[in-house]
């Protein structure tokens, strides 16, 4: 069966990215396909790449990035919601202007309409959030 | 319609259980993770109403979410179902859709 996965919660709010990535992992290990992943909200900030976690802790961008790029996941992180909250590629870092870009390997900025293509093509669309 | 609704937040923190209780269809199941574990626990102010929700809705809770709140297994309702992380990918495949009450 073909997922969409909706995150609407950042890495260190509750256990929402914690519960999505246990579910990505779950899925695809039944052999599932996940035709998205959408990251809207404060999910964005889970496409930092300079957030600098503690070794003990867990790094859930790296671990979103590592999956990704194992499986081929198409990481989306909302365009709107993400700007407000400096995430930035380099087109969004060179038309904004700012002097920096933060966006974590294997994610990529788009969007809404990234998130309706994935409820009309996923089987099921699974939202984590606040 | 077969609906997968799931509650990922305490019923002491938020009011999500008790719409989730108060709108889903009969015949519906209901799967509680994350904080929403509280809402499986015995000798709440919420177990008897989650006791009579049984006979409309199939409960389930998942049992990582349980453990890492040392919220022990005999401490759970008669007849919510203990699932993991793969019964949770089952049960959003055996329903037609899901709903997540947050």
């Amino acid at each position: 069966m073909k997922f969409g996965i909706v995150i609407n919660e950042g890495p260190y709010t509750h256990q929402s990215s914690d519960s999505a990535l246990q579910f990505v992992k779950a899925a695809i290990d039944k052999g599932h396909e996940i035709f998205r992943v959408f990251f809207y909200h404060d999910g964005v900030n889970n496409g930092t790449s300079l957030g600098v976690p503690p070794q003990d802790d867990r790094n859930l961008t790296k671990e979103w990035s590592e999956l990704a790029g194992k499986h081929g996941l198409d990481l989306v992180v909302c365009v709107a919601a993400a700007q407000r909250r400096g995430i930035l590629d380099e087109d969004e870092m060179g038309r904004h202007g700012k002097s920096a870009s933060n966006l974590a390997p294997g994610f990529r900025i788009s969007g809404l309409g990234q998130l309706i293509e994935a409820g009309i093509q996923s089987d099921r669309l699974v939202t984590f959030g606040d | 319609m077969a609906v997968l609704h799931t509650v990922n937040k305490s019923p002491f923190e938020r009011n999500a259980l008790e719409s989730c209780l108060r709108l889903a269809k009969a015949g519906s199941s209901i799967l509680l993770f994350e904080d929403g574990v509280v809402g499986a626990m015995q000798n709440t102010r919420f177990s008897e109403r989650i006791a009579q929700a049984m006979h409309d809705f199939s409960f389930y809770v998942l049992g990582p979410d349980i453990k890492a709140r040392g919220l022990g297994g005999d401490k759970i309702i008669d007849g919510i179902q203990v699932v993991d992380y793969n019964d949770f990918v089952d049960l959003t495949t055996a329903h037609d859709t899901v709903q997540s009450w947050l």
